[in-house]
């Protein structure tokens, strides 16, 4: 497998637009239920802390802080689109389908309807090592979810 | 050493020998752990094959076959560091050693506290007001030990400053030595700096002071000749992984005068002179602080390894990985967003560079040069404190050896030249 099947480009571009990203600055509505998780790789140091409202049963906003590699950052770039605007019963859906994908060694192909830009994280179900970069905001959001929901 | 003999080495580990990625590899992460030579890989065959025995007990022929082995190997590792054979301890690795030590130090507490052992151990015992030295650079193996034997006893951790390029600060080091100092622990060369740190010079505050100096000397002995006694340390540690060695042996080196009087951490089997039903008496220095079944195979094959060394010669391995070091730095230095901890090229430093890529974090630069074959290690290097000092949370070491040439170094530098256009940093 190429580093470029690992390191898409809708990767490269999330790592670098961080949709999402700067919770300080961005105020949850007024009126939404909000969850917040801090997650944490001992390993290499990623961090990410994530916000999530939940208003009329539907994922409101998603704001973020972190710190990591491109891949860590372009998973929760990437998350924070799919999120907003689905229920939150589908969020758990997406949430289950892409960690079924991630941890499966490359064995579950990602449904691209469902999961839409995250399918291409599915490559990195291949490098055990950066599973849990990919995993890391998502962790976090399903967390924020339980918290919020 | 050049790159021709070199060459000739290669070809005693088989392991560098294969394509990674569809290219030749690449090794450059002998900090973390270092390959094996076939000499040592058959070391343990052979004692496998040949001599297999649980050592110090037994009448028969294989046992005392294997005593002698694991015993030689003994002196030849207290040799190979310019110590006295009861000085050599064996451990697992240098973490453990750190840890024995540093509970065989809180014991003494314990035994002179109920007026058990020697008189010296009210002397070697800490208690609160006690301080423990440290510096900003240490690898967590130096540092958390320490940190947990100051929480036992009551005593405080103190640390000595590192300035902005890395070298200790020892302008300041006089102040934070002092005679509340029980224990000074240092590393002699740093894991991520690449820098030597003035044993001489610390050690001898270290004794001013009364204080046991206590040397990691991980990144040192494998790479440079070391004398323990000349270096006037009262203990030092190290593991074989990072010198030839297979995983799972390791060494302290304790002054005989110490080692005599500290009571035991591991308590059980081989390690004892008379067991009653309610206490044990112990026997000296090394045995007891060998409780249960050694290590045996690979303290042979640890001798194996720093026979490989010595006959290279530690000058002339110490001598080419800093020309390595040398132009690693230089070539890093030279691409555009690279900061490369540590001293600048043209300063003393082992054959190591560790270096923040602008823009790319160190778990994708160490993917993209795995891709080309290249083996660095990425993270904090079990360095937390000194990377939170320096500003940073991750980042790339490249760490060579004896087996590495300049071609090694140079395709590693010409990857890195192309990580930022890559990630468009």
């Amino acid at each position: 497998m190429s580093l470029d099947q690992l390191y898409q480009q809708i990767i490269l571009d999330h790592s670098k637009a961080r949709h999402g990203s700067g919770l300080a600055e961005t105020e949850a509505p007024s009126g939404a239920s909000t969850g917040q998780s801090h997650q944490l790789n001992p390993v290499c140091g990623d961090e990410v802390t994530l916000r999530l409202a939940v208003e009329d049963g539907k994922v409101a906003q998603v704001a973020w802080d972190g710190a990591g590699c491109s891949i860590s950052m372009a998973s929760a770039s990437v998350l924070t689109d799919l999120a907003e605007g689905l229920t939150v019963a589908e969020l758990h859906d997406v949430i289950d389908s892409f960690r079924d994908v991630l941890r499966s060694r490359g064995k579950v192909h990602a449904d691209p309807e469902l999961l839409g830009d995250a399918a291409a994280f599915e490559g990195v179900a291949r490098y055990a090592a950066r599973v849990k970069c990919a995993m890391i905001s998502w962790v976090a959001a399903e967390d924020a979810l339980n918290q919020a929901a | 050493m050049d790159n021709a003999e070199v060459l000739r080495i290669r070809n005693d580990f088989p392991v560098l020998n294969q394509l990674v990625n569809g290219q030749s590899l690449v090794y450059l992460d002998s900090g973390a752990t270092s390959q094996n030579p076939v000499s040592v890989i058959e070391a343990e065959q052979e004692f496998y094959e040949q001599r297999n025995a649980a050592v110090h007990r037994g009448a028969h022929h294989l046992a005392v076959e294997a005593t002698e082995a694991f015993e030689d190997a003994r002196q030849t590792i207290a040799d190979f560091i310019s110590a006295d054979y009861e000085e050599t301890v064996w451990t697992s690795n240098a973490t453990e050693g750190l840890n024995l030590l540093s509970y065989a130090l809180s014991n003494a507490g314990l035994w002179a506290a109920q007026g058990r052992g020697d008189s010296r151990l009210k002397d070697l015992a800490l208690n609160p007001g006690d301080e423990i030295v440290v510096t900003e650079m240490e690898h967590h193996a130096n540092l958390i030990p320490w940190q947990e034997l100051a929480f036992r006893t009551g005593a405080t951790l103190r640390y000595i400053p590192i300035a902005d390029d890395g070298s200790l600060r020892m302008d300041r080091a006089g102040d934070v030595i002092g005679p509340r100092t029980k224990v000074l622990a240092f590393t002699h060369a740093s894991n991520v700096l690449g820098i030597i740190n003035p044993v001489q010079e610390l050690a001898a505050l270290g004794r001013a002071a009364g204080a046991l100096v206590v040397l990691d000397a991980c990144q040192s002995a494998p790479h440079l000749p070391l004398d323990v006694k000349e270096l006037d340390v009262d203990f030092a540690v190290f593991s074989g992984h990072k010198m030839l060695a297979p995983t799972g042996i390791g060494v302290l080196y304790g002054r005989q005068e110490h080692l005599d009087v500290l009571p035991p951490f591991l308590t059980g089997g081989s390690m004892i002179t008379t067991v009653t039903m309610e206490r044990a008496e112990y026997l000296p220095a090394p045995q007891r602080f060998e409780a249960g079944t050694q290590r045996i195979s690979q303290a042979v094959a640890l001798a194996a390894a720093a026979n490989y060394l010595t006959e290279t010669g530690l000058d002339r391995i110490h001598r080419w990985e800093a020309e390595l070091g040398q132009r690693m730095v230089a070539g890093l230095e030279s691409i555009a967003g690279i900061r490369v901890l540590g001293p600048a090229a043209g300063q003393e430093r082992i054959g190591l560079a560790a270096f923040d890529v602008e823009g790319v974090h160190a778990h994708d630069v160490g993917q993209f040069l795995d891709s080309q074959g290249i083996a660095v290690r990425v993270g904090h290097h079990c360095a937390q404190p000194l990377h939170r000092r320096l500003g940073l949370t991750a980042t790339t070491r490249a760490s060579a050896y004896l087996y590495n040439t300049t071609d090694d170094v140079d395709r590693f530098l010409e990857a890195v030249a192309g990580v930022r256009a890559y990630f468009r940093a």
